[in-house]
């Protein structure tokens, strides 16, 4: 099906030439899909579902700490609450990231051109460990202090506490709330496009399939 | 709103750890552990509802 | 989705389907949105539950105040170990110092030293002198002072490492039991940094030093408190110590991070357990396994372990189920 609008206005056009690349790279059907194999029928595959739910909620308790200041969950019974759900809800990231790890290691995903797919994982699974740890940094109380000054020698060790200073609670601070979620919310989003474009990975061993025909097309 | 001095369960007491050999673990951690691989094992042993398949 | 004007243009195939292809089906019917929702909502309700019937700790912080007040002598000792340079943080080396010899090595590269002195720290000013220059109206304090200063640099590290030794030796490392000895203003200036510590004094003084009115970084607060053994003896009461798995554990009977488990466990044994460059060869231990996580698609051995450890016979149950019937 040709494009006619394209015939006027697409030549040399970098939103158009974008537009075209995406789509075709990851369609629509592919990114809001209402199918999926027939294989993907197991309860390990919601583990990646609820790891991101937990990351949604963690986000949404940390925004409601930073709009009322880090010292907030201290003085105030809502303030240590909230402090409690992002805990646990951080907590449940952690539970449910890690059996999603087991489960993908065991179905070897990344087999059929997904490689890049367990690379990002492992490195936001990294990025979620070193976020989680400046959390524990700016908590303002005895954790903090204990583990910033343990910490130190670790990074001290190989260099980086000279540019990294875990004794600086408001370069922390900073860090914790803004550079590291970043960083975060990038990995995790390529992560699960990723994760649309190359689909599910087919099971291992697949005994020989009748391909049905024609529906390659679809 | 939720008192806090008052949680249900006051995790706040000294820690129970256990030892084996150079291994030393809180119960706290162990329980965690514990129904993760618990939680694993049932993903897997659990049947799934099957959907309507399309040819 | 077919159409009924479609015709299959071959018999179906048997084939093995590449991983790399894209499905050819069969499909089952899935929702991805209301997948999530519903993701969504049981973590809501799994995580206020959790939050309602747990909470999370909260333990207050130590003052140096507070650590004054609580053990003098090990505050005292402490004092004077920053005053003769003979404490962790004089001793350290880059960021805080350039102390010869000081800092980790992984393997033989030293990377500490390569990280350089940006957090600059002079312990014997920065802990001690300075925070006691600041204090007024103190005639003792300022003779003292003065002593100290008109003395030369092996007078002053002689007078601290004496009156440090006879500390050690005293009973309880009580200044007021310590022997004889000319320890010359030392006892005076250590005996005038307890007291402004007792009274909220040198908090304020450190994480405000040359002036500042505003103050997030706590570098000075924390390595003067670290360098002491109270904060530490509070820690290894809750399981926190290096050597105790610490880094996995929470204060009280909360779960801590379990997932650090394989990074603190080379702690617990040898040869990181007796080695000075333990920090710097774990951190390159655990960077080159995460490596090697990370890059397990191409290393061979490790990525077939799940065909070894056939854990996916479970997973795709249904589906070699189903294959091997047709």
């Amino acid at each position: 099906m040709t494009d006619r609008v394209e015939d006027a206005y697409g030549a040399g056009n970098w939103t158009g030439a974008l537009r075209r690349r995406a789509v075709k790279a990851l369609p629509p059907e592919q990114l809001l899909p209402d199918r999926q194999p027939a294989y993907v029928s197991s309860w390990i595959y919601v583990f990646g579902a609820l790891s991101l739910a937990a990351l949604v909620w963690a986000l949404v308790s940390g925004t409601w700490l930073a709009l009322a200041g880090a010292a907030w969950w201290h003085t105030s019974t809502v303030g240590h609450f909230v402090n409690s759900l992002h805990l646990w809800s951080v907590e449940l990231f952690f539970f449910f990231m890690v059996i999603h790890l087991w489960g993908q290691f065991f179905m070897a995903s990344w087999r059929g051109r997904r490689a890049l797919t367990w690379i990002t994982g492992v490195v936001a699974f990294v990025g979620s460990i070193a976020t989680a740890f400046t959390g524990y940094l700016v908590q303002q109380n005895f954790d903090s202090q204990w583990i910033a000054t343990q910490a130190k020698d670790g990074l001290n060790s190989v260099g980086v506490g000279a540019w990294f200073n875990v004794l600086n609670t408001g370069q922390m601070l900073l860090w914790h709330v803004m550079l590291l979620p970043l960083v975060l919310g990038v990995l995790v989003v390529l992560h699960v496009l990723l994760v649309r474009v190359r689909g599910v990975v087919p099971p291992l061993d697949a005994p020989a399939g009748e391909v049905p025909p024609t529906e390659a097309a679809q | 709103m939720i008192d806090v001095v008052a949680a249900p369960v006051d995790l706040n007491h000294p820690g129970h750890y256990l030892h084996w050999g150079v291994i030393q673990l809180s119960l706290a951690n162990l329980v965690v552990i514990a129904v993760m691989v618990g939680v694993f094992v049932l993903a897997l042993l659990l049947p799934f509802p099957g959907g309507r398949r399309r040819p | 989705m077919t159409t009924t004007t479609d015709r299959p243009v071959s018999p179906p195939e048997r084939r093995r389907i590449s991983p790399a292809e894209p499905w050819p089906g069969p499909w089952r019917r899935f929702d991805i949105v209301k997948e999530f929702v519903i993701a969504t909502v049981v973590v809501a309700l799994l995580t206020v539950l959790l939050a309602a019937v747990f909470s999370s700790p909260d333990e207050k912080p130590i003052t140096l105040q507070a650590w004054a007040k609580a053990d003098p002598n090990d505050f005292v000792a402490t004092a004077v170990s920053e005053l003769d340079g003979q404490s962790g943080t004089a001793t350290y080396g880059p960021p805080y110092n350039n102390t010869p010899d000081a800092g980790q090595k992984l393997g033989p590269v030293p990377l500490q030293r390569w990280g350089g002195v940006r957090a600059p720290v002079d312990t014997a000013n920065d802990f001690v002198l300075g925070p006691l220059r600041a204090v007024p109206n103190d005639p003792a304090l300022s003779a003292a002072l003065s002593t100290y200063s008109a003395a030369t640099a092996d007078q002053q590290a002689k007078w601290a490492s004496d009156y440090g030794d006879a500390l050690a030796n005293a009973p309880d490392g009580d200044p007021a039991k310590v022997a004889q000895g000319d320890y010359g203003p030392v006892p005076t200036l250590s005996r005038r940094l307890l007291d402004l510590a007792q009274s909220g004094g040198l908090d304020g003084a450190l994480t405000t030093q040359g002036g500042q009115f505003y103050a997030s970084d706590f570098t000075k607060p924390l390595l003067f408190l670290a360098d002491g053994s109270y904060l530490e003896d509070q820690a290894r009461a809750q399981h926190l110590g290096g050597d105790q798995w610490g880094m996995m554990n929470e204060t009280g009977n909360y779960p801590g991070q379990a997932w650090l488990w394989l990074y603190t466990f080379w702690y617990q044994i040898k040869p990181f357990s007796t080695s000075d460059n333990a920090d710097a060869l774990v951190w390159g231990l655990m960077a080159l396994l995460t490596l090697l996580l990370a890059l397990l698609p191409f290393i061979p051995g490790l990525r077939s372990i799940p065909r070894l450890i056939p854990v996916h016979r479970l997973i795709w149950r249904d589906y070699y189920h189903r294959q091997t019937r047709t």
